[in-house]
C-alpha cells in the first residue's frame, strides 16, 4: 500500500493543473517577516480565511503564539472596497491589543479589488486612527504573484522604507538575513558578534517565534527589530542581503534611495556560503576576523573530512524556496554529494541558471525546475531514485512509500522539533546540518547492512 | 508550582463587564450581545444570544473562512473525489492533510487526500479570467487519474473576476461522461465564518451526489451518520459499534467517506446528526425529498453514546436490535468504567473551558462531566443561535444580508423515490413516548445557571478568561492553543485533537479520559520558574569583581 499511490512512474506534461505545490501564497511570507518587527501585530487586509490559515501553519511550524488580525472581509467589502474595514480594523487594534507597529499586507482580494495601502494609511492618520507615535507599514502582496517568498520579501522592503537617513553615516551594517529560522536570525547576530560588527539585523523574529514557557504570555515578547532602527538603517555604511529572493530588494532599495551600499549574498547555509558572508562582512566593517571564527570554520572542515566516505556520491533530491536550494546545493556539492533533483514552486529563471552553475561539471546531471511541483519530482523519483530526500513536512508522504531517508528543512515543518532552536546557518549549522544528514544516511546503512557486514565503529 | 485558584468569587455579570471594558463602544455593545450569562433551567428557555453575525475587522478572531468550511471542513475527507482549487496557490496549500481527517480506502481504493491540487492563478488569469485554465486543468486531472468525480472549490478572486465555475464544471462532465464534475461557489468572503461553506457544500453535495446510486444497498437498519468527520479515527470508533449492534451506516457525511456512499445515501432509513452545525441542512433536503427522518445524537461521552444508541434502536423498535445495543452497552461499559473510576480522583473538581464549532463545544461537555469536571464558560466559533438555543428558534432567525448571499436550493418531495419511512401515526406514537425528530435543544440548556456562553470569543476574551477564572483546561484550535499554555494552563484542540483520538464512543472515551488526565495533571506546568525565581533572597553574597 502506497500513500501516494496514484502518482504513475511515466511523466505527463501539465500546464495548468499543479499537484502537491512546493510553494505557498505571498501573505504568510509577509506576515512572517512582520513577527521580526518588535511590538507589531500583523495585519492582514482580506477576508478571514487568509489569516486563519496563516496563522494555524506558522503555528504548527513554531509551535509559538501567533497572534495576527483581519479586515474581515464580507461580500460588501469586497464589492465596495476594504478600506472601512482597515480603518475600523485600526481603530480596535490600537484600543485593544496596542501594539507599537502594525503591519500590513494585502491578499489576493484586497488586491483584485485594487485596495491601495498607502491611500488608506494618509485616511487613517487624517482621521486619528492611527495614533501618534505609532507605526504602519503596508505591504502588496497580491497571491497570485511569485510565491510566499515574494510576500516575505516585499514586507522587508516594506521596512526598509521606513528609514529616515540623516546624511550622517553611523558605522552600523545591516543585515537582512532572508526567509530563515528565528534561531538562524539568533545565528546571524552572534557571528557578527564574534566578528566584531555592529549591525541592524532586520526582520528578526529571534526570541519572538522560539520564545520561553514561563506562565506569562507576551502577545509582543521581547526581540524583533525596533522601528527606531529601522529609522536608521539609512544610515548604516552597508548592507549584507542574504538571498537574492528574500533579501535583496529590500537593499537595493536602501542603495538608491538612501546611498546605503548593498552587497547581495547567498544565504550562509554551509562552507562556502559561510566563507563569503563572513568575508564580505568584515570588508564592509573593516575589520579583521577573530580566530574564534576560523576555529568554527575548522570544526565544520574537520567532519567533513571524517565522514566524506558516507557522503561521496550520493543522490539527493531536494526542494524548497530558490535561496536556500542554492546554498544547500552547493553545500552538498561540496560534500560530493548529488543534488539530482532540484525543485522550487517558486517562479524564476535565474534560479534554474544558478544551480545548473553549481552542478557544472560534477559527475551528475542535474533536473532543476522552478515552478515546479512536488508531483513532478516524485515521478523523477520513481524513475530514477534517490538516497536522501531534503525538504519540508509534505515529503514524509514520498519518504515513506519511496522508503528514502527524509531531512526536515525548510518550510513547513510540522510533525519534527527543532528547526526553531537549533540554527543551520553559519559554520555550527553546517555541522548541525553534517550532524542530521549523516544520521539519516547512518541509521539507514545500519538498518539495510546484511548482519554479517553490520559494523561497530563507523 | 500548584495551581493558584481563584481566591475571589467572581460574578458572571462582573467577568461580563471586564471582557468587555477595553473595547472601544461601539464593539463594546455588539459583543455584550455574543456574552451571555445562562439562565436557563429545563423549565426556562434560555436568554437570546446573537450569533452568526460578522466579525468585528481587527478583532483577533478563531474563525475561518467560507473555503475553508467548504473545501477543508465537508469536503476535505472525500478520498475518491479530486478536489481541486480554483485560485492563487495559498487556499489549496492550506487546506492540504492539516485536519486529520483519517480514510480508509482499502488495497484497491483510491485514495486523492494526500495530493493537493490547484489551478495556481496567476497574474494574467485574473485580469483575463480563468476559466480556460480551469478547463484545461479539469482535463489534466480527468486525463491523469480517471476519477468518480471532480470537485471544484472557488477562492476570493474568482467570484470577484466572475468566472463561472458551475458552467465549466457542467461542460466538462458532459464530456466526460463518466465523470461527475461540479463546483462549489465557496469565495472565502461569503457569509461570516466556516458555517456558509458547510452550507454551499451541503447544497452541492446534495444535488450533485445523493441519489445518484439506484441499486438498493443490502443490509439492515440502514441509516446514514451525518456530520461526523473522522479526526483522529472518531468515525471508525462510531462504525465499530454500529457493526457490533448490526446497523449498517450506508454513509458517513463525510468522514471516511466514498463517491458511492454519497451516492447510496436516500436508501436510509433514518439520519443521524452529529455535528448539528455543519450538516442540518442536508438532513432536512432528504427528509424533504426522500422522507427519511432524522434524528440528533451524540457519540461523544459514553453515556451519550449509549444514549444515541437506544434512540437508534427505538426508532426501528425492533426487539433483536434493541437487545442487542443493551447487549453491546453491557459490554463495553465495564471497560470504560474502570478507566473513569481510575482518573476520577485526579479529574475531580477540576474545570474546563470550550471554544470550538460546531457541536464540539457543546458534546464535549459530557465527557468533561463523566470525569467530574465542571464547564465555566463555552461558545461556538461559527455556530447560529438554534445551536446554543435550541432548533425551536429557527422560525424566528431574520435572514440578513451575509445570510443571504447563501444560496437556498428549494427542494421538493421526489415524484418516485420520496417514501416517508414512518406512517403518521407511527411517528405519533414515537413522539407520544417522548421520541424527539429533528430536534436539537442547544447547549445553554444542559449547561449550568450562571455559566458563560460566548459566541465568537477572540483570543483578547480567551485571555482575560483565562486570567479571571483559571480553567484546569482550556479546549479551543490550533491558534489558540499557545497563548493560553504560554500563561500555564493546558489546552486541548477539539478540532483536530492535536494527537491522539479516537475520542468517540466507548473505546474514544476511555482515551480522552487518559488525556485529559495526561493534560491536566501534567508535571510540566510546575517548572514554570526556575528556583532563583521563586526565591529570590541572598542568604550570601558573591562578588566577582
Amino acid at each position: 500500500m502506497a500513500l501516494l499511490k496514484h502518482t504513475p512512474t511515466e511523466v505527463m506534461e501539465r500546464k495548468s493543473l499543479v499537484i502537491n505545490p512546493a510553494k505557498t501564497c505571498q501573505p504568510i511570507g509577509a506576515m512572517y517577516a512582520s513577527f521580526g518587527i518588535h511590538g507589531c501585530l500583523p495585519h492582514s487586509h482580506g477576508s478571514q480565511g487568509c489569516c486563519a490559515y496563516h496563522r494555524s501553519t506558522l503555528t504548527r511550524h513554531y509551535k509559538e503564539p501567533i497572534s495576527a488580525s483581519t479586515s474581515s472581509f464580507t461580500e460588501g467589502a469586497s464589492v465596495f472596497g476594504g478600506h472601512a474595514n482597515l480603518l475600523q480594523a485600526m481603530n480596535n487594534i490600537f484600543s485593544v491589543y496596542e501594539p507599537e507597529v502594525i503591519a500590513v499586507h494585502t491578499t489576493c482580494l484586497s488586491e483584485t479589488i485594487g485596495d491601495d495601502l498607502n491611500q488608506i494609511r494618509d485616511k487613517a492618520e487624517k482621521t486619528g486612527k492611527l495614533p501618534e507615535g505609532k507605526t504602519f507599514i503596508g505591504a502588496p502582496t497580491p497571491s497570485y504573484v511569485g510565491s510566499h517568498v515574494t510576500g516575505f520579501s516585499n514586507m522587508v522592503k516594506a521596512m526598509a522604507m521606513l528609514a529616515e537617513p540623516s546624511g550622517k553615516k553611523n558605522g552600523k551594517v545591516n543585515i537582512i538575513p532572508g526567509w530563515v529560522e528565528p534561531c538562524d536570525m539568533g545565528e546571524i547576530k552572534r557571528l557578527a558578534a564574534m566578528v566584531g560588527v555592529d549591525i541592524t539585523l532586520f526582520p528578526d523574529t529571534d526570541g519572538v517565534l522560539n520564545a520561553p514557557l514561563t506562565g506569562e504570555y507576551k502577545m509582543f515578547p521581547d526581540g524583533g527589530v525596533t522601528v527606531k532602527e529601522l529609522k536608521r538603517c539609512g544610515d548604516a555604511v552597508g548592507t549584507l542581503a542574504l538571498g537574492e529572493w528574500c533579501s535583496a530588494d529590500a537593499a537595493r532599495w536602501l542603495d538608491s534611495k538612501c546611498k546605503v551600499p548593498c552587497t547581495v549574498l547567498d544565504m550562509p547555509f554551509g562552507l562556502a556560503a559561510t566563507d563569503r558572508f563572513i568575508d564580505v562582512l568584515r570588508t564592509v566593517a573593516g575589520v579583521s576576523v577573530p580566530d574564534a571564527v576560523a576555529f568554527e570554520r575548522g570544526q565544520l572542515v574537520d567532519m567533513i573530512s571524517d565522514m566524506h566516505q558516507y557522503l561521496y556520491g550520493k543522490r539527493v533530491a531536494i526542494w524548497g524556496d530558490p535561496d536556500q536550494l542554492i546554498s544547500m546545493c552547493e553545500f552538498l556539492v561540496s560534500l560530493d554529494m548529488q543534488p539530482v533533483y532540484v525543485v522550487t514552486g517558486t517562479p524564476g529563471k535565474k534560479f534554474e541558471k544558478r544551480i545548473r552553475e553549481i552542478c557544472e561539471g560534477q559527475p551528475f546531471e542535474v533536473k532543476v525546475k522552478a515552478k515546479g511541483d512536488m508531483f513532478e519530482m516524485h515521478q523523477w523519483i520513481k524513475n530514477e531514485p534517490v538516497d536522501l530526500l531534503i525538504g519540508n513536512t509534505y515529503g514524509k508522504y514520498m519518504a515513506r512509500d519511496e522508503d528514502i531517508p527524509l531531512l526536515r528543512w525548510g518550510f513547513p515543518i510540522l510533525d519534527r522539533q527543532g528547526h526553531q532552536y537549533f540554527p543551520t546557518v553559519g559554520y555550527k549549522g553546517g555541522l548541525r546540518l553534517l550532524e542530521k544528514i549523516l544520521g539519516l544516511l547512518l541509521d539507514r546503512k545500519d538498518r539495510d547492512d546484511p548482519e554479517t557486514q553490520f559494523e561497530l565503529v563507523l | 508550582m500548584a495551581k493558584t485558584k481563584k481566591v475571589v468569587q467572581l460574578m458572571p455579570t462582573d467577568i461580563k463587564e471586564e471582557l468587555l471594558a477595553k473595547y472601544p463602544p461601539k464593539v463594546a455593545r455588539k459583543r455584550a450581545k455574543q456574552i451571555m450569562i445562562n439562565e436557563a433551567t429545563e423549565a426556562e428557555a434560555p436568554p437570546e444570544i446573537l450569533a452568526n453575525v460578522r466579525t468585528i475587522p481587527g478583532i483577533i478572531t478563531m474563525r475561518g473562512c467560507t473555503y475553508a468550511g467548504c473545501k477543508g471542513v465537508i469536503m476535505g475527507p472525500t478520498r475518491d473525489i479530486v478536489n481541486i482549487t480554483h485560485g492563487p496557490i495559498g487556499c489549496g496549500f492550506y487546506s492540504w492533510l492539516t485536519r486529520r481527517n483519517q480514510t480508509d480506502p482499502g488495497p484497491d481504493g483510491a485514495n486523492y487526500m494526500p495530493y493537493c491540487f490547484s489551478t495556481d492563478m496567476q497574474d494574467q488569469d485574473i485580469i483575463f479570467g480563468g476559466e480556460k485554465k480551469l478547463a484545461a486543468a479539469i482535463q489534466e486531472a480527468y486525463d491523469l487519474l480517471h476519477p468518480k468525480g471532480i470537485c471544484v472549490f472557488a477562492t476570493c478572486p474568482v467570484g470577484l473576476i466572475g468566472d463561472d465555475i458551475h458552467a465549466v464544471c457542467k461542460k466538462m462532465k458532459e464530456k466526460f461522461g463518466d465523470c461527475n464534475v461540479f463546483a462549489f461557489s465557496c469565495e472565502g468572503y461569503k457569509g461570516v465564518s466556516q458555517s456558509a461553506g458547510h452550507h454551499i457544500a451541503n447544497n452541492q453535495v446534495f444535488t450533485h451526489l445523493v441519489g445518484e446510486q439506484q441499486e438498493v444497498p443490502e443490509g439492515e437498519f440502514k441509516i446514514n451518520l451525518l456530520g461526523e468527520y473522522n479526526i483522529g479515527g472518531d468515525g471508525f470508533e462510531i462504525d465499530r459499534i454500529f457493526k457490533k449492534c448490526g446497523i449498517t451506516n450506508l454513509s458517513t457525511f463525510s468522514g471516511n467517506s466514498s463517491y458511492d456512499q454519497f451516492a447510496r445515501a436516500h436508501h436510509a432509513d433514518l439520519n443521524l446528526v452529529m455535528c448539528h452545525r455543519s450538516i442540518n441542512y442536508v438532513a432536512d433536503m432528504m427528509e424533504t425529498k426522500y422522507g427519511i427522518p432524522w434524528v440528533k445524537v451524540n457519540f461523544i461521552g459514553s453515556e451519550s453514546t449509549a444514549k444515541s444508541l437506544r434512540k437508534i434502536g427505538e426508532y426501528f423498535g425492533d426487539k433483536k436490535l434493541m437487545d442487542r445495543i443493551e447487549k453491546v452497552i453491557a459490554e463495553e461499559m465495564p471497560a470504560v468504567e474502570a478507566a473513569r473510576e481510575e482518573v476520577l480522583p485526579r479529574t475531580k473538581g477540576k474545570t474546563a473551558m470550550l471554544f470550538v464549532g460546531g457541536s464540539r463545544a457543546h458534546h464535549y461537555q459530557y465527557l468533561f462531566a463523566e470525569m467530574g469536571m465542571s464547564t465555566l464558560s463555552a461558545g461556538y466559533e461559527f455556530a447560529h443561535r438554534d445551536d446554543y438555543e435550541g432548533r425551536q428558534v429557527l422560525p424566528g432567525l431574520t435572514v440578513d444580508a451575509d445570510s443571504r448571499n447563501i444560496e437556498e436550493i428549494e427542494v421538493e418531495a421526489d415524484p418516485e423515490r420520496y417514501n416517508p419511512r414512518k406512517t403518521p401515526d407511527e411517528v405519533k406514537a414515537l413522539e407520544i413516548a417522548g421520541y424527539k425528530f429533528k430536534h436539537y435543544a442547544g447547549m445553554a440548556t444542559e449547561m449550568d445557571k450562571g455559566t458563560i456562553l460566548i459566541d465568537d470569543l477572540n483570543q483578547y476574551e480567551a485571555e482575560k478568561l483565562v486570567e479571571l477564572l483559571k480553567p484546569d483546561v482550556f479546549c479551543a484550535g490550533i491558534k489558540e492553543k499557545f497563548s493560553i499554555q504560554k500563561t500555564g494552563v493546558p489546552m486541548k484542540q477539539l478540532h483536530s485533537y492535536d494527537s491522539g483520538g479516537p475520542y468517540a464512543g466507548f473505546k474514544g472515551a476511555i482515551n480522552f479520559y487518559h488525556e485529559i488526565d495526561r493534560l491536566v495533571n501534567s508535571k510540566v506546568w510546575s517548572y514554570m520558574k526556575a528556583p532563583w525565581q521563586e526565591s529570590p533572597e541572598l542568604t550570601g553574597t558573591f562578588v566577582w569583581e
